[in-house]
């Protein structure tokens, strides 16, 4: 039964995180409990669908059927992550201030971003197919023990959303000022752990052969496979022994979501400026 | 309206050629490499030590041929892959330098043990 448990809970915690980060980054946002109720649903639906079609998705495109879903849905969440980001740090400033004219908390009114519920979606998809199979393949392996079964798997996922309730009402004690930042770091930092994720299914699925090697391995100091290896691991795209290609995606991540926001903020900053003189142009 | 439609047509040819391209590379991708063929059976794998060729990619093919799923894993080829019972996946390694990677099969990690060895 613990040993159901704990796969169950290595499942499910990288999903169950992302959604506590999700939900703190979108506190206050109006209808946000529905929409990431509506994200989690579409993900569990589509994670039953993948899971029900694993063999035939996997005998597909000669045996690298599941990394091509992988890479789609990694690609996908990746977008759309590094679009969220570059637009709250070009909006989050404008939005604060348009709350604070108004006397209204930060993120009141404001819309939940499509962006991260189509994320979320994607996260408990990807990461619910995986549990969804590791399940039902015991249910039809062992008959005798469904018991046994249910009782690991109910308490593997209580521990993965005990997680995200933790990382979530952690983050809640940050104040509403920093609250913005921190959490925009933090999905910051889960866009470039797909990223790293991507790489390494595109090298696994044989479609890039580019920088393949391990750069250095910290496994002596960090197992991969240890508590707190696998936190920062689905926290931020810790991996012992990264590729280069990893490498190449999570820095090139975070610089273009960085490039993207300071291009952006010049821009509307360029903008500002001229309407701001015309308007002086206008009074006299 | 003309230029509409050199424009698709354009397109679809771009699109016809990128299918090609990737078609093309994907059949000398797979004719190039080396295969290594692993089989689950009974939550083993066999064989449990497999020699491949160091210094070039492999493609490595997992047989499922139980009827529980199975997840390969190795963090020293840095690879993770879910095998559902009967399928039959591909994974490609390396290329690695000579050496022992472990593998395991993580939902029966207890039996499910095995070593690629590069040489």
């Amino acid at each position: 039964m613990f040993g159901t448990a704990l796969i169950v809970f290595r499942e499910t915690l990288e999903a169950a995180l992302f959604v506590g980060i999700v939900a703190a980054a979108t506190r206050g946002v109006a209808g946000r409990a529905r929409w990431l109720a509506g994200g989690v649903i579409a993900g569990v639906i589509g994670a039953l669908a993948l899971a029900a079609g694993a063999e035939q998705i996997s005998a597909m495109a000669d045996g690298i059927g599941q990394d091509l879903v992988n890479v789609s849905i990694l690609s996908v969440a990746l977008v759309m992550l590094a679009w969220h980001c570059i637009w709250v740090s070009t909006h989050g400033r404008e939005m604060s201030q348009d709350a604070k004219r108004l006397g209204s908390s930060v993120q009141e009114g404001v819309r939940t971003p499509g962006t991260l519920v189509v994320a979320v979606a994607l996260a408990v998809l990807r990461e619910g197919a995986e549990t969804v199979l590791f399940v039902s393949g015991l249910a039809t392996g062992a008959p005798g023990g469904s018991h046994d079964l249910l009782m690991g798997a109910s308490l593997g996922l209580l521990g993965g959303a005990v997680l995200g309730l933790l990382i979530y009402f952690g983050l809640s004690r940050v104040k509403p000022q920093h609250l913005f930042a921190v959490t925009n770091v933090l999905i910051l930092l889960l866009a470039a752990a797909i990223a790293s994720q991507l790489a390494r299914a595109l090298a696994q699925a044989g479609l890039v052969d580019i920088w393949s090697g391990a750069l250095w391995d910290t496994s002596a100091v960090l197992r991969s496979d240890s508590p707190g290896g696998i936190l920062l691991h689905a926290l931020a795209g810790y991996d012992a022994r990264p590729s280069g290609l990893q490498l190449v995606f999570y820095v090139g991540t975070v610089l273009v979501i960085g490039l993207g926001t300071r291009h952006i903020n010049r821009y509307q900053q360029r903008n500002a400026a001229r309407t701001g003189m015309g308007s002086l142009a206008r009074a006299q | 309206m003309v230029q509409k439609m050199n424009l698709l047509s354009t397109l679809s040819s771009a699109f016809r050629l990128a299918c090609g391209l990737v078609a093309l590379s994907a059949a000398t991708l797979s004719m190039a490499e080396p295969e290594a063929a692993l089989v689950i059976k009974n939550h083993r794998f066999e064989p449990a030590e497999i020699k491949v060729p160091a210094g070039q990619r492999v493609r490595l093919t997992v047989h499922n041929q139980d009827t529980t799923p199975e997840e390969f894993e190795s963090h020293k080829l840095n690879r993770e892959k879910i095998v559902p019972p009967g399928a039959k996946v591909a994974i490609f390694i390396g290329p690695l330098k000579p050496g022992a990677y472990e593998f395991w099969g993580e939902y029966n990690e207890s039996t499910a043990q095995g070593t690629v060895v590069a040489q």
